[in-house]
């Protein structure tokens, strides 16, 4: 169901302490987030994709992620040229695109790209659950927490039972067309996907219940920070820092 | 604790879901320290129900709950009798909710207040107890459904419970596995209530079969022999059946 293509591997970004990835992660998306100079924008992409080139992920598959999000990304491109006002750069037909939307929307692709590549080398390269438990020993809120781990384990129970339900459709010969009984059908579906899904939270909390679970979620893992950790950390913040200055410069 | 002592204590317990038809109406039942006992009664009889009464996960509308010697009306009361009672719920993939097998074992040890080390020592045991050496980086719900069973009886196992609560133990597991469980079952000295329909399974793992009916519990000493028709192939060779 959801594969976790990248995360396990032999690299030196692999076998660093899970919570160094998310401690140098969290303030590179906010920095590039917040970043409007070309500049620092250009730098966070290339120190994303030496991160990236550090893990020594497959080029490949990497490209065919990245590619699902641009894709959205070209959406943004169709519309925002046209939208922003400004001075005129280009007309097709009666449409008028402006130099500042192009400007903002290379903005957002720089941006989008360069995190999402920083998240793949750092923060994909662990399985989910070990991301889990590294932002419990960040001291993260056990909410989310729990959020995140029950949403990944039971995203597969619920695909499950909602093949289970397409097929329970289609051995009765359901084929989807564009009528009122394929909506019908289909808002059945979801309906009962969601009935399902409620049971069975309430179902799963109370196993736990069984199980003396009182509101913490503990851990098996144990991390250890060793010297290859501290020297990442150190040359990453120091790399984030370099992008902050840059914005700031070519703000004053 | 001497043997004959009750564990479970219910009196004159009433409860409906959602105010219609009683589910379970005046039921009384005891268990007794060393009881193997098997509940057997149509779909619907109410059996799962007792089972999460017991556990406090649901709520009389009347009727006195005592556990350990203890009344048990609030949560906190109910918190503490579930760390010495085990209950294994129908469906494997209601219990199994962490990513791997060995984590999912040691998160009851681990909310019983064990350390780590002590949490992961105790589940690499039960993992072990249950002939599951090998699964404890497994994904729980990558596994098949016999294993899932396996695993789930090895999370309840893990927090070392003094009395057994199993729904349905054996529904949907092929011969193999069944006999596994069966033969686990067997070997525990512990008390335990295992609700089946399966009336072979519980023959061989309790000493006492209980029936459920109209939201009452009711004992059936009385042996009835009773014929058997049967095929299987080289059946008309004389041949003895060991019941």
């Amino acid at each position: 169901m959801i594969e976790e293509q990248f995360s396990t591997g032999e690299s030196f970004v692999h076998g660093l302490d899970p919570r160094i990835k998310i401690v140098v992660a969290i303030p590179f998306s906010v920095v590039v987030a917040v970043s409007s100079s070309f500049l620092a924008l250009f730098a966070a992409l290339a120190m994303s994709l030496f991160l990236l080139v550090l893990t020594r992920l497959s080029a490949r598959k990497v490209f065919y992620r990245l590619l699902l999000v641009n894709g959205l990304i070209l959406f943004l491109w169709l519309l925002i040229p046209f939208t922003f006002k400004g001075e005129a750069l280009f007309t097709i037909g009666p449409l008028v695109g402006t130099k500042e939307g192009v400007l903002y929307a290379s903005r957002i692709t720089l941006k989008c790209n360069a995190i999402l590549l920083a998240m793949i080398a750092l923060l994909a390269t662990m399985p989910v659950f070990t991301l889990g438990h590294a932002m419990s020993q960040l001291h993260f809120p056990d909410k989310i927490i729990h959020l995140f781990l029950f949403t990944y384990r039971y995203i597969h129970v619920i695909s499950q039972e909602y093949h289970r339900l397409v097929n329970a459709m289609k051995i009765r010969g359901f084929i989807a067309r564009t009528n009122i009984h394929t909506y019908r059908s289909y808002a059945y579906l979801v309906g009962m996907l969601l009935v399902k899904s409620y049971d069975r939270a309430e179902r799963v909390y109370k196993a736990m219940l069984c199980r003396g679970f009182s509101g913490k979620y503990y851990t098996l893992s144990q991390f250890s920070i060793k010297r290859g950790d501290i020297v990442y950390l150190a040359l990453m913040s120091a790399a984030i820092l370099g992008l902050v200055i840059l914005q700031w410069s070519a703000i004053a | 604790m001497e043997r004959d002592s009750l564990i479970i204590n219910l009196e004159d317990i009433s409860f409906s879901y959602s105010g219609d038809k009683l589910v379970l109406d005046h039921l009384s039942f005891q268990l007794r320290r060393g009881d193997r006992i098997g509940l057997v009664g149509p779909n619907g009889s109410g059996k799962t129900t007792v089972f999460h009464i017991i556990m406090g996960l649901l709520r009389p509308s009347s009727g006195r709950i005592e556990l350990f010697g203890k009344p048990a009306e609030e949560e906190r009361d109910f918190r503490t009798a579930r760390g010495r009672i085990g209950l294994l719920f129908q469906d494997a993939d209601d219990q199994l909710f962490c990513p791997t097998v060995l984590e999912d074992v040691a998160f009851g040890p681990l909310n019983l207040g064990k350390s780590p080390e002590q949490a992961r020592e105790i589940a690499l045991t039960t993992v072990a107890r249950l002939d599951l050496s090998g699964f404890e980086n497994r994904i729980t719900y990558k596994l098949s459904g016999g294993e899932k069973r396996l695993v789930s009886l090895a999370t309840v196992l893990a927090m070392d419970p003094e009395v057994l609560l199993l729904d349905e133990p054996t529904n949907g597991l092929d011969e193999q596995t069944e006999g596994k469980i069966t033969d686990i079952l067997k070997g525990l000295d512990l008390s335990c209530i295992f609700i089946s329909h399966n009336l072979d399974f519980l023959m061989r793992t309790t000493d006492r079969i209980y029936a459920m009916a109209n939201g009452k519990i009711s004992l059936d000493e009385a042996l009835a022999p009773h014929p058997h028709i049967h095929t299987h192939e080289f059946g008309r060779l004389p041949h003895k059946h060991e019941r």
